[in-house]
C-alpha cells in the first residue's frame, strides 16, 4: 500500500483529481498508519477519522478540480475546527470544541483539503520541545528518546513520520521552523500580515503567524496559495497581491546574493550543526547564487527582547481563559501538598466566589511554563518596570527590524542555522528554561521583524560520538512579502540535495495497544467540564 | 549584580494576573524568573536614544467596513462550552460576587 499512495500532497491531489487514486483509499492508508504508531510518537490529539473519510467520500463523488482535493491535513491544536476539539494542549481548554473555523481552516476545506486531525503543542505554543502540553510530548521519529522540537512538534512529527502529508504550524518565534528543522521537514513562517490569524489561539499578537508544513517546497508554495491573504476577519491580515507561489520554483538562483552574518555563528553552535550549514552554502553557491559576509549587530540582543515582547502580549491574551466562557472552572482548592495540610498559600476546597474562581481555575488549568510568562509578562507591563523592560525591549525589537533593513540592500536572503543542535533528550532542559530559550537564538529575530523565514533539511549530526545521526535544517529569511525567493533557493537546494526525503523508521513496540486513548473520544467532552 | 524580582513581587504580580499560586511554586518561579530577568538586563547595553518603539509591524491600512448588521455565533453556541451555561436565560453563570462566600 505504501507505493500506491504518494508522498506529497500535489502528488496526492493530482491522482484524486485524475481519478489514479482513491480520496477513501489515500484517507485510510495514513488512518491507518496513525492507529499503528500515534501511540509511539503522540503527534495527534485528536483524529477526525469519520468526518475525514464522509469528506474523502465526497470528494471522490463529485472529484472536483481544487487545488488541494482530497488531500489529508494535520493542524495544529490552537487554531479552531468546528466540531473538533480545540485545546491548545492546555487543561484549561480540555474538552472544547471550538464553534467556528479559523480562516485558514475554512480556506483549506475550500480547497478540497481534509482535515484529518489536531496535532500536539506546547500549551499555547509556549515552548521549543512540545514537552509543555499538558497531555504529554510529543517524540522525535528519528530517536523517540528525544524531542521534537516545538511548539508545532506534533504537526512536525505526523509529516516526518508520514501521518499526514502537509501539516500547518503557528510560529511566534520559531514554533514552526525549529521543528521542521529536528525532524528532518520543510516549515515556513510566512511574513506577518500574510496570513490570517482570525480563530488561532493568540500567543503574541504582534508575533504569531500560521504557515505551511511538509517535505517538499512545492507543497509549501501550494499551501501558502490557499491561506495566504487579505481577511475581513482580521485587520492585520495584509492586503498585499498573492502571487502563485509554485511560480517561483525555478531551480534558477544565478545572481541570488545570500548574506552570512558569521559573527553569530560561532558561540553555542554545535560542530555538526556548523558543519552542515557550511557544506549547504556550498550547495547553492554551486547554483550560482553569491555568498556576502554580513552584520547584525543586534543579533544577540534577540532573545531577551523576544521574551520580554512576547510575555507582555501573552500575559494580556492569557486573560480571557477565567472558567467563565469555556473549558475547564476549578471547583476546588489547590491540589498540591500545601493546600492538602491547610498551610500557607494552600487554600481549602469548598464553595467560592468569583476572585477565587477565577484565581483556581488558572491556577489549576495552566501548566508550569504557561504560568512563568504570564507572571514574567505582567511584571514587564507593571507601573514601575514598564518602560526599563517592555518600552526598552519594543526600542531594540526597532533596532533588530533596522539591521535586518539595512542588510537587504545588499543581499536578498539571510542563512543562519535554523537552531545551534540538534534534538535534544526528552526533560533535558525541561527544569531550566532560560537553555530552553537559548534555543529560539537564530528564530525570534524574523518574528519580532516581521519577515518571512523558512527551515529546509540540510543534513545530519549526531549530538554525540555515539549518538543517532539527528536531522539540521538550514534557515533562510527574506524580505516583506518576498516568500517567493525564499521558496525558489529552498526549491533549487532541494534539487541538488535528498535529505528531505529520507524517511526515519519508526518502530511500533506495542502493536496491540494500536489504538491511542483519545481517538474514539475525539468528539466528546471530559465529565470535568460537562457539570451543570 | 542582584535579583531584581522578589517573593512579595511574584505575589503581587501574581494576584494581578489572577493566577493562585503553591508556595512551591512561588519559589520556583522567582528563581527561574530572576534568572530570566537577569539575562534579560543586557539590553540596558543598548544605546536606544531617539529609536522609536516597534509595537507592531502590521503594514497599516483601513479595516473599516460599513455598520451593517451581520449574523454571529447564536447565543446557544456561544454556552456550548461554558462550564456553567444558564441555557434559560441565555447567560453564563458564576459564583457570588458580592458579600462574601455562600
Amino acid at each position: 500500500m505504501t507505493a500506491a499512495v504518494p508522498n506529497s500532497a500535489h502528488e496526492i491531489r493530482d491522482a484524486i483529481s485524475k481519478g489514479d487514486a482513491s480520496a477513501v483509499e489515500v484517507c485510510r492508508w495514513y488512518l491507518d498508519r496513525i492507529q499503528q504508531i500515534n501511540a509511539t510518537l503522540g503527534a495527534f490529539r485528536a483524529v477526525a477519522a469519520e468526518r475525514a473519510l464522509e469528506q474523502a467520500a465526497t470528494i471522490d463523488r463529485t472529484r472536483p478540480q481544487l487545488p488541494l482535493a482530497g488531500v489529508p491535513i494535520a493542524i495544529k491544536d490552537n487554531m479552531c475546527t468546528r466540531g473538533l476539539p480545540t485545546t491548545a494542549s492546555s487543561r484549561i481548554l480540555e474538552g472544547y470544541v471550538a464553534p467556528y473555523d479559523a480562516t485558514v481552516i475554512a480556506r483549506l476545506q475550500r480547497a478540497g483539503a481534509i482535515v484529518i486531525g489536531k496535532t500536539n503543542c506546547d500549551e499555547f505554543a509556549m515552548g521549543s520541545s512540545t514537552e509543555n502540553s499538558a497531555f504529554g510530548p510529543s517524540r522525535n521519529p528519528w530517536d523517540v528518546d528525544r524531542i521534537p522540537g516545538g511548539s508545532s512538534g506534533g504537526s512536525a512529527v505526523a509529516v516526518a513520520a508520514r501521518l499526514a502529508p502537509v501539516a500547518l504550524g503557528s510560529d511566534t518565534g520559531g514554533s514552526i521552523r525549529q521543528p521542521a528543522a529536528m525532524c528532518g521537514i520543510l516549515g515556513l513562517k510566512p511574513t506577518y500580515g500574510r496570513v490570517s490569524r482570525y480563530g488561532l489561539l493568540a500567543f503574541a499578537s504582534s508575533l504569531d503567524q500560521i504557515g505551511p508544513m511538509s517535505r517538499s517546497v512545492h507543497d509549501a508554495a501550494l499551501l501558502l496559495n490557499v491561506i495566504a491573504g487579505p481577511d475581513p476577519a482580521d485587520s492585520t491580515a495584509a492586503p498585499e497581491p498573492v502571487p502563485d507561489f509554485t511560480h517561483a520554483l525555478t531551480g534558477d538562483v544565478r545572481g541570488l546574493r545570500i548574506g552570512v552574518p558569521s559573527a553569530i555563528l560561532d558561540e553555542g553552535v554545535d560542530a555538526g550543526v556548523r558543519r552542515a550549514f557550511a557544506v549547504s552554502l556550498d550547495v547553492v553557491r554551486a547554483r550560482g547564487a553569491t555568498l556576502i559576509d554580513i552584520d547584525l549587530p543586534h543579533a544577540r540582543y534577540a532573545i531577551p527582547t523576544y521574551y520580554l515582547v512576547a510575555t507582555a502580549e501573552a500575559s494580556s491574551n492569557l486573560a480571557r481563559y477565567d472558567g467563565v466562557r469555556y473549558g475547564f472552572r476549578a471547583t476546588g482548592g489547590l491540589p498540591d501538598a500545601a493546600a492538602a495540610l491547610g498551610g500557607p498559600g494552600g487554600a481549602p476546597s469548598g464553595p467560592m466566589d468569583l476572585r477565587s474562581m477565577y484565581n483556581r481555575t488558572r491556577n489549576q488549568g495552566f501548566g508550569a511554563e504557561v504560568k512563568r510568562r504570564i507572571i514574567l509578562g505582567t511584571y514587564v507591563l507593571s507601573a514601575g518596570y514598564y518602560d526599563a523592560y517592555y518600552l526598552k525591549a519594543q526600542q531594540v525589537r526597532t533596532l533588530i527590524r533596522g539591521d535586518y533593513e539595512t542588510s537587504f540592500e545588499r543581499v536578498d536572503v539571510v542563512a543562519t542555522p535554523t537552531s545551534p543542535t540538534p534534538a535534544f533528550k526528552l526533560g533535558e532542559r525541561l527544569e531550566d528554561p532560560l537553555q530552553m530559550y537559548l534555543n529560539d537564538v537564530f528564530t525570534v529575530s524574523a518574528n519580532l521583524a516581521g519577515l518571512p523565514a523558512i527551515s529546509v533539511p540540510c543534513g545530519f549530526a549526531a549530538p554525540s560520538e555515539r549518538g543517532p545521526q539527528l536531522p539540521i535544517g538550514l534557515q533562510l529569511t527574506g524580505r516583506m512579502f518576498d516568500e517567493a525567493t525564499l521558496l525558489r533557493v529552498a526549491d533549487a537546494y532541494q534539487r541538488d540535495t535528498d535529505w528531505w526525503r529520507r524517511e526515519p523508521v519508526v518502530a511500533n513496540p506495542n502493536p496491540e495497544s494500536r489504538v491511542p486513548s483519545y481517538f474514539s473520544k475525539a468528539f466528546t467532552r471530559s465529565p470535568q467540564d460537562t457539570n451543570t | 549584580m542582584s535579583n531584581p524580582l522578589t517573593l512579595a513581587d511574584v505575589e503581587r504580580v501574581a494576584a494581578l494576573a489572577h493566577l493562585e499560586l503553591t508556595d512551591a511554586e512561588k519559589h520556583t518561579f522567582l528563581e527561574q524568573l530572576n534568572e530570566i530577568l537577569g539575562y534579560a538586563q543586557q539590553i540596558q547595553k543598548v544605546d536606544t536614544t531617539g529609536v522609536a518603539p516597534t509595537a507592531h509591524v502590521a503594514s497599516r491600512h483601513s479595516a473599516d467596513r460599513t455598520d451593517e448588521l451581520r449574523p454571529s455565533l447564536p447565543v446557544i453556541e456561544a454556552l456550548a462550552a461554558a462550564p456553567e451555561p444558564a441555557l434559560q436565560a441565555g447567560l453564563f453563570k458564576v459564583p457570588r460576587v458580592l458579600g462574601g462566600i455562600e
